[in-house]
């Protein structure tokens, strides 16, 4: 009966997940829709990706120094920054981040309106609100990441030059040139396809665990924490998964 | 129609009419729980038929089975001609515009306002942008349910009755030939339910509409109906007008109208 069960849902994602990206190719398109959810990810989102980003680029820097400067090699330090930076640590802080916020958002307020029928009713009137709520959405996260990404790096990267600042007496321009040098395009490109994905990740899983949210409160709380637990989660193994991929092109 | 059923003769007037949805044999369970036990029913232009009977009887499932929203077991339903169920969802969705659909909790967007609710129907599916015809719209919807002046309100700021109300206009403005309320009048005191049957009376004058009303409460039921199906154990047990239903010995049905 469980495995019965567990097939069904299985089943069930995976028409949810088709569903979806059929309705990218599949015009009308939810322009106006699809900007406002991409100004509501984006904006929402900057302040607490900023903060963060920011403090993770100090942090790591002032780890990295001691260690380093045991070896002579400081001036190694913008390169060691921006490629853990640019390859791992902004695409990772961002999804976490936006797991947390918006994986939570788009399950409560999903799963709120299936409770209270607001779905039910656009269903009932026509207004076909899977492309309206749920394709709007999933585009908004996907195409939202990598721009925060790029700006989770950037400060970080900041953070980190005022650090090195701080110690040594290292210009703006010196700086972000060894970072320009150290950085390559494939880091740059592969990372913000890695977080498109986690983008995708987040919008359809707290889609579907909102759409499919259970009765009452209880119901709406459960979905918006399965958001988080299971975008957090799936954003670890896109990393796991990228990792392996991209390492093929640099070897 | 099914054994159960002690169907009052009214066949007369019946046959002259035009029947607008017609539903055969649905039976619907829920896991191990049977709701739905091979329900018959026909609705027949400018009629209001009410459907009656304790909660967890079936009744608001059925109307979902009418316009989609849950997949009955077996048996068929024809809206305006047509089995939902062979409709592909471009089809469904035309048919849906035709059958408004009030719900118990009045479903109001709650992040727009209730001018907003209004348009979003207009816009989606006709797309009207024009800004004097849709405020001409909303307003002339509004007015039917007595509530123009609370056209920039959202729905938290509004009462029980209002939200009926709004729900209401909402379905009308896509001008429906057959309306659904589900349990019109739960929840509200006798006043403002008195109203809400008074407006089911007067839109179906209006628009010259069929509609289904879904209730337990019986003055609703006697005010607003033409008809009365009365469904218990999961089949239309007794049908008839108010007056001839009120008089059944049926033993699940019986205290229903001498509590």
């Amino acid at each position: 009966m469980k495995v019965q069960k567990f097939l069904l849902r299985a089943a069930d994602i995976f028409r949810f997940l088709f569903r979806v990206v059929k309705s990218f190719f599949t015009p009308p398109y939810e322009w106006k829709e699809i900007v406002r959810q991409c100004y509501e990810v984006g904006n929402r989102s900057l302040f607490l990706i900023g903060f963060t980003a920011f403090i993770a680029g100090v942090v790591f820097t002032r780890q990295s120094r001691p260690s380093l400067a045991s070896f002579g090699a400081e001036s190694w330090l913008p390169s060691l920054v921006s490629q853990a930076v640019v390859r791992s640590l902004g695409p990772l802080i961002t999804g976490l981040i936006c797991a947390g916020k918006l994986g939570s958002n788009i399950g409560a307020e999903l799963g709120s309106m299936q409770v209270s029928e607001q779905i039910d009713a656009m269903e009932v009137s026509g207004t076909r609100p899977f492309s309206y709520l749920v394709v709007s959405r999933v585009t908004a996260t996907t195409l939202m990441l990598p721009l925060l990404v790029l700006y989770a790096d950037t400060i970080a990267l900041l953070g980190s030059f005022m650090t090195v600042n701080m110690f040594n007496k290292t210009s703006f321009q010196l700086y972000f040139y060894e970072v320009s040098v150290n950085v390559t395009y494939l880091d740059v490109f592969s990372s913000l396809v890695k977080s498109a994905f986690f983008g995708f990740a987040i919008g359809i899983v707290g889609s579907y665990a909102g759409y499919h949210s259970g009765k009452g409160t209880t119901g709406v709380g459960k979905a918006a924490n399965s958001a988080v637990v299971i975008s957090m989660i799936l954003i670890f193994v896109i990393d796991l998964i990228s990792l392996q991929f991209i390492n093929l092109f640099r070897q | 129609m099914n054994t159960a059923t002690h169907s009052v003769d009214n066949t007369a007037t019946k046959e002259d009419r035009k029947v607008m949805a017609s539903i055969r044999d649905v039976w619907k369970s829920f896991g191990d729980r049977e709701v739905l036990k091979g329900v018959n029913l026909d609705l027949y232009e400018m009629e209001n038929l009410v459907i009656l009977g304790r909660s967890g009887t079936g009744k608001s499932v059925l109307i979902k089975c009418m316009v989609g929203l849950m997949r009955p077991d077996s048996g068929s339903i024809t809206v305006l001609g047509k089995n939902v169920f062979d409709l592909n969802l471009k089809e469904l969705n035309d048919l849906r515009l035709q059958v408004g659909f009030s719900f118990q909790g009045s479903a109001l967007y709650d992040s727009m306002t209730v001018r907003e609710n209004l348009e979003f129907p207009l816009k989606r599916n006709f797309g009207i942008t024009n800004r004097s015809e849709l405020n001409d719209l909303v307003i002339e919807a509004l007015e039917d349910v007595g509530l123009a002046h609370a056209v920039d309100q959202m729905p938290a700021e509004l009462s029980g009755g209002m939200r009926k109300r709004v729900g209401i206009a909402r379905t009308l403005i896509l001008k429906p030939k057959i309306m659904l309320y589900d349990e019109p009048t739960a929840g509200l005191d006798p006043i403002t339910a008195m109203e809400i049957n008074e407006l089911i009376l007067h839109m179906r004058e209006k628009y010259k509409m069929s509609s289904i009303i879904i209730t337990h409460d019986i003055s609703s039921a006697k005010h607003t109906s033409d008809r009365v199906v009365a469904l218990a154990g999961g089949v239309n047990r007794v049908e008839g007008t108010f007056d001839e239903v009120k008089l059944t010995k049926d033993p699940e049905l019986e205290p229903f109208f001498n509590y």
